[in-house]
């Protein structure tokens, strides 16, 4: 396919999608990002800014003033999952961790540039980092349910966010993760009685609760089995229609399989060998990163030559 | 890595060099440090044995010394000068409860208040974090006398001037054992993994709605064992409380403002053991094995928390 086949497949879609906008299928969805980029070409205004929700300009996360991401620039779309792949040491993490200003709670970090949420500058003067978490949560690597009841554990949010309806809450947020029917007797139990898999999907559902708009994962899977693994993929294409995702993975499989867009990163080192830093280096739609990517360092990575 | 195949060459040389040197060697040699070994061995023992010969000589010695005055009087009557064989502790049983009672009111708070903020709160890269830090664990050290005279100063007489009453008793103890109960309670908040703390802030949750309801009744158990530790110091101590005027023979029942005078288990029982007659040495080790009662049985209430409540992570 070439660029200018793509090219006139979008004007048609985009016809297509204007005329029918209720039915936005899974292809429609690839030629639909084209179709971001051809009509931002043609009148330089994007006029699918609405859709975005992360602006990443420019972005470098220093430890102790050396840094561990450099100049990222990247655009997070809403209703999408968002795959962040690269060897260790990329600095994938961190810059998830930024997204929900995790980073705040390590000292020595330093975030220079520039992220929007929905236009509003994340790192703003008057931001209060404890309303961003709330609108964007987190699922980390290791399961972590706290030392409580499974019921308290979903509980937990909503009330200390003040929300009513505890019980309705919980109970959707447990069907929504696909964990109800396995835990709907057990509810006063220990969470730590449940399967690591379950106590993922418990972490998930424990985020859902409290209804955020973006649910970031940092590597959820690395922990689990194949069996559990295939089940909060299957939970996060659910996931989507309802929250946007974006997930760190070092399983490249995993990212082609849930992922709508893909961003590579690799570790930079300077002349001297001394300083090594991530650096974006790809960032598309998943089937292209995949399948032809623009980058030869790219292409090495996902098909096994190097990593 | 450029040096990658001589580096892998030197690698399957050293390790065949290895395997070719432990095949050899099943067989027992003869060789000094088994006998080391086995020296080191038998000195532990040895240090073993003294320590828990010495306490049992302690415990059976005072058992069987006291058992003539064991009775339901040792409890329920006062001391007595006259009547040694009729004379209790019952003022002391009294006084050490309300010493024991104000010391947790006091030290609760302020331990684990303190312990929140070193752990939570603190900078520890700032100096005088730091210099806290190495204050507290220092405290913990200082010979209780030491409080004693510092209680008499501040607290029976100086800014405080509460006199000779039993509150002063309990401010000077709750000093004495606040140092152990801030490094209790340090370690039990350490103890929490930092992605219980993740995890409640990346719902949203504020610094203090995770600490309020996440770190603290996660360590709870650990709390409450050094609370528990502390105050059966606190019960065992004599020197500070002669200092800040804990009276040795009081027969009536102390009050927590009165000034009239109070009294403590460990300190009635020095005036017993220091009395020339056979029957006060009787009571003295009585109330000894009374004091190892209670001393026990807080122990063992503390032993029973930790495992009741003890999270493994």
């Amino acid at each position: 396919m070439t660029l200018e086949v793509n090219g006139q497949m979008t004007e048609k879609e985009r016809k297509e999608n204007l005329t029918l906008p209720s039915e936005p299928s899974q292809e429609k969805g690839l030629s639909h990002q084209i179709a971001v980029k051809a009509d931002g070409d043609e009148s330089g205004v994007d006029v699918w800014a609405k859709d975005k929700v992360f602006e990443v300009k420019d972005v470098t996360v220093s430890y102790a003033n050396k840094a561990a991401v450099k100049d990222v620039t990247m655009d997070i779309y809403k209703n999408e999952v968002t795959a962040m792949i690269g060897p260790s040491g990329c600095g994938k993490s961190t810059l998830l961790r930024c997204l929900n200003r995790m980073n705040d709670l390590v000292p020595s970090a330093r975030v220079d540039g520039e992220i929007f949420y929905h236009g509003q500058d994340l790192y703003g003067p008057t931001v209060d980092p404890v309303q961003v978490r709330k609108m964007i949560g987190m699922v980390f690597q290791k399961p972590n349910p706290f030392p409580k009841s499974i019921y308290d554990n979903i509980a937990f949010g909503p009330r200390v966010l003040g929300m009513d309806n505890i019980d309705e809450r919980v109970e959707k947020a447990l069907k929504g993760a696909a964990l109800w029917d396995e835990v709907k007797d057990r509810l006063k139990d220990n969470a730590y009685g449940m399967s690591g898999g379950q106590q993922q999907r418990l972490c998930i559902a424990r985020t859902m609760a409290v209804e955020p708009e973006v649910i970031l994962m940092d590597e959820p899977c690395s922990a689990l089995d194949p069996i559990s693994t295939g089940k909060i993929e299957d939970l996060m294409a659910e996931l989507k229609e309802q929250f946007s995702i974006v997930i760190v993975t070092h399983n490249m499989q995993q990212a082609a399989r849930v992922s709508d867009k893909t961003a590579f990163l690799i570790v930079e080192l300077d002349a001297t060998e001394n300083n090594r830093w991530g650096q974006l280096v790809e960032y598309d739609e998943t089937e292209k990163v995949f399948t032809n990517p623009a980058d030869q360092r790219t292409e090495d990575y996902v098909t096994g030559k190097v990593g | 890595m450029a040096s990658g195949t001589p580096g892998t060459e030197r690698n399957r040389l050293a390790t065949a060099g290895a395997r070719a040197a432990t095949v050899t060697s099943l067989e027992r040699q003869p060789r000094g440090d088994i006998w080391m070994g086995n020296i080191f061995f038998a000195i532990l023992l040895f240090a073993l044995t003294i320590a828990l010969v010495g306490l049992a000589a302690i415990i059976l010695q005072a058992a069987i010394n006291g058992a003539p005055a064991f009775g339901w009087n040792l409890i329920t009557n006062g001391p007595s000068t006259l009547n040694p064989e009729e004379a209790g502790f019952r003022p002391a049983i009294i006084g050490t409860i309300y010493l024991i009672l104000g010391v947790i009111v006091l030290v609760v708070p302020l331990g684990i208040g303190a312990a929140v903020y070193l752990e939570e709160y603190a900078d520890g890269t700032r100096w005088w974090n730091r210099t806290v830090e190495l204050n507290v664990q220092n405290l913990a050290g200082v010979p209780s006398i030491i409080y004693g005279i510092l209680g008499l100063a501040f607290i029976v007489r100086g800014p405080l001037d509460l006199g000779f009453i039993l509150v002063a008793g309990s401010l000077t103890l709750a000093l004495l054992v606040l140092p152990t109960v801030i490094l209790a309670s340090r370690e039990a908040i350490r103890a929490v993994p930092p992605s219980i703390r993740e995890g409640s802030l990346a719902l949203g949750a504020t610094e203090w709605q995770t600490i309020r309801r996440q770190v603290l009744p996660a360590s709870i158990p650990g709390i409450v064992t050094g609370v528990i530790l502390a105050i059966s110091r606190a019960i065992g101590e004599t020197a500070p409380l002669l200092l800040v005027g804990a009276a040795t023979f009081v027969t009536f029942n102390p009050t927590f403002t009165g000034d009239n005078g109070y009294s403590a288990l460990p300190v009635l029982i020095f005036n017993y053991a220091t009395r020339p007659q056979d029957e006060f040495r009787v009571l003295a080790s009585a109330g000894v094995i009374l004091m190892l009662i209670v001393l026990l049985l807080m122990n063992s209430f503390a032993v029973w928390l930790r495992n009741r409540y003890e999270q493994q992570w």
